[in-house]
């Protein structure tokens, strides 16, 4: 990416628990400094719900629902440099606990025979957790849950200044 | 399907922006444009609730609390209280206590100065219909940089003072069945304490500039998709507005109690949930008054009415003068929790102060336990309302069983009444513009949903599912018979 530019930059938080979001603003007040040299599309901090051609996606979460993967492929599609952040998107993160377990008897479980919901407004859940590598290419992945703001706001810089992004030794920690 | 009548209309806000966590609303419009049904949807399954089954109970705290980010603190904590009563320790040490605390007030004040500046503050600062360009945190810095500042270095402070119980800002590991691993040192007592003052002055200037833009418009916010129900918190032994630990209490709609000193414990005797087809997440009521009117608020709004006194100097006078300014009536207007909420920022940051001068903070009595138990139950005041987490245990250390009930499920009645109610007087009838369907959310942000939260539990009907890989191979496909 040409440093100096306004870089677009979109997030989305698939199956996941908003605590890489949380991590991002972790930066505190470099925040200020991030938001002079991008500008935030479709994300849950903005209201802008249709996503635009892009130049970086953020994706937290993996996929557990059919319209989770409908809004990864959209990114995949409008992004031109995708992430992986954080354990969830990586390998579906601590929501794939779920995958040794029948679907159809968790949701008897905490539902109750025969008051399980089930409406058309309520997106196909998918049986097994997935990471968003299984659905389509990924141009980085950033360990951690969640990876720390350190991490972020070196990846974020490096790609601004138009550097191949390398955080250093000691940031990255595998939680 | 969603189009019963050929002459309806579905519209769908969808995803739900600048509240944590994934959800979205319909309306149904006949054709004069009237709205017939508008739901909030929460559309993600979790199924925590069955997959700490057969975990370890020491596993639990820092599990649950990957249900939400924002308040991991909240699970972290309701969690270690429930194990506490199973390993023998409660009460904790007066060390794990107030570490605790500090924890969790920590996480009381990040947590509403996120709400309140990073998300929900250009609605009320730009206006509910303002171009969607000028409706997030971007034009908050660029217009109103001060505010935006002052945000931000709250919300730093309270995941300072997280950090350095919990070992990290998001999912820490401070807190462990029967106490804490770690006290704090009087150098991380010192830097927080140099920033305590600024953080005061910032939180007073907050509840002054909602009170401000509250009084402004009374009449209006006051109607804003106001629904009565009732109110339901923990509060003290002795009455006082209590975040971390006390008994529960419930008022009607008029202020009237129901519930009193009711041991947290026994909250099953009191609460019960219902289910509805087109959301995971159920709907509570308390049992006296049961499903049809039962219905509840919590959060700050409900704990500053619930409460008798706040014991802090600074809330508890801006608590008089709320209550004060709206007569001593019960106020329902979901518009007033961000000034409820306000107050309660004031108050976390009053309580840190008090906690950085207790010499037990930096006690070396970290853990205790005692004879087993095989059930706990632990209740908390999350941010956004109570908190609750019952496991049992067995004699070989797994968890049996595990039910949560979250702060925003109670809340979900409240929610839906008061976009029914929006719908009504806003839209009903109009054309809906973008501006006019921000107001649905803008009733729905004042409560501070964390959807993420109450996604708990799994969804039914995977009729047909397919994975594909980037190339279009198929990866998994799983096919089940429908129950629909
Ligand atoms: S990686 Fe961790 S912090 Fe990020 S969404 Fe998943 S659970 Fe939350």
């Amino acid at each position: 990416m040409s440093p100096g530019k306004k870089l677009k930059v979109a997030t989305a938080s698939l199956a996941g628990c908003f605590g890489c979001h949380m991590s991002l603003l972790d930066i505190d007040e470099r925040l200020f400094t991030l938001l002079e040299r991008v500008e935030l599309d479709r994300s849950p901090l903005t209201d802008l719900k249709v996503l635009s051609a892009c130049d970086l996606g953020l994706i937290e979460g993996g996929l557990c629902n059919a319209e989770n993967v409908e809004v990864l492929r959209l990114f995949r599609a409008r992004c031109k440099v995708l992430v992986a952040v954080g354990a969830c998107a990586i390998n579906g993160g601590l929501p794939a606990q779920r995958n040794h377990l029948d679907v159809r008897e968790c949701l008897t479980k905490v539902y109750g025979e025969g008051s399980v919901p089930n409406d058309p407004e309520l997106p196909l859940p998918l049986d097994q957790v997935h990471p968003i590598s299984d659905v389509v290419r990924v141009d980085y992945f950033l360990p951690g849950c969640p990876p720390s703001a350190e991490v972020l706001w070196q990846f974020l810089t490096d790609l601004l200044d138009g550097r191949t992004p390398k955080p250093g030794a000691g940031l990255i920690a595998y939680d | 399907m969603t189009t019963p009548a050929s002459k309806t209309r579905r519209i769908a806000i969808d995803p739900l922006t600048r509240v944590e966590g994934h959800g979205k609303v319909t309306l149904l419009l006949d054709e004069h444009a009237h709205v017939t049904q508008a739901r909030l949807h929460v559309v993600e399954f979790r199924g925590f609730e069955r997959f700490i089954e057969g975990r370890p109970y020491w596993e639990v705290p820092v599990m649950v609390q990957r249900l939400c980010g924002i308040c991991p603190v909240s699970h972290h904590l309701a969690a270690s209280k429930a194990l506490d009563a199973v390993v023998g320790a409660a009460p904790v040490s007066p060390t794990a206590d107030r570490v605790r605390r500090l924890m969790h007030y920590g996480q009381v004040l990040q947590s509403h100065a996120l709400h309140f500046f990073h998300l929900a503050s250009p609605d009320l600062l730009f206006g509910f219909d303002a171009a969607p360009e000028r409706r997030s945190i971007a034009a908050l810095a660029a217009e109103l940089p001060e505010v935006a500042r002052q945000g931000v270095l709250l919300r730093r402070f309270g995941q300072e003072c997280i950090r350095l119980t919990a070992g990290k800002r998001v999912h820490g590991t401070g807190s462990v069945p029967g106490g804490v691993n770690k006290a704090v040192t009087p150098a991380e007592r010192a830097a927080l304490k140099a920033d305590l003052p600024q953080v005061l002055a910032f939180a007073r200037e907050g509840v002054a500039r909602i009170a401000e833009l509250y009084g402004a418009r009374r009449a209006e916010l006051e109607a804003f998709g106001t629904a009565p129900s009732g109110l339901l918190s923990l509060v003290g032994r002795d009455g006082r507005l209590e975040l971390y630990d006390g008994v529960l209490r419930a008022r009607d709609a008029h202020g009237a109690v129901l519930l009193d000193g009711v041991d947290p414990a026994r909250y099953r005797e009191h609460i019960a949930e219902g289910v509805k087809s087109w959301s995971y997440m159920k709907f509570p009521y308390l049992v006296s008054r049961g499903p049809d009117s039962g219905s509840y608020k919590v959060g700050p709004l409900a704990r500053l009415q619930n409460c008798d006194f706040i014991h802090t100097p600074l809330a508890e006078a801006e608590r008089a003068a709320f209550v004060a300014e709206h007569g001593g009536r019960p106020v329902h207007a979901p518009l007033a929790y961000h000034h409820a909420r306000l107050i309660e920022l004031l108050h976390a940051a009053e309580v840190i102060g008090e906690l950085l001068d207790d010499p037990d903070l930096s006690g070396d009595d970290l853990l205790r336990k005692g004879p087993r138990a095989t059930e706990g139950v632990g209740v908390i005041e999350a941010p956004r309302g109570t908190l609750i987490h019952h496991y049992r245990v067995s004699p070989d250390d797994l968890v049996t069983h595990c039910n949560l009930i979250v702060s925003t499920t109670h809340n979900n009645q409240p929610m839906n009444d008061a976009i029914r109610e929006v719908a009504r007087t806003h839209l009903d009838g109009h054309e809906p513009t973008e501006g006019l369907l921000n107001h649905l959310e803008v009733a729905i942000r004042a409560f501070d949903p964390c959807l993420s939260c109450a996604s708990h539990a799994l969804g039914q009907m995977p009729l047909h599912v397919e994975v594909r890989g980037p190339g279009g191979a198929l990866l998994g496909s799983r096919t089940k018979e429908s129950r629909g």
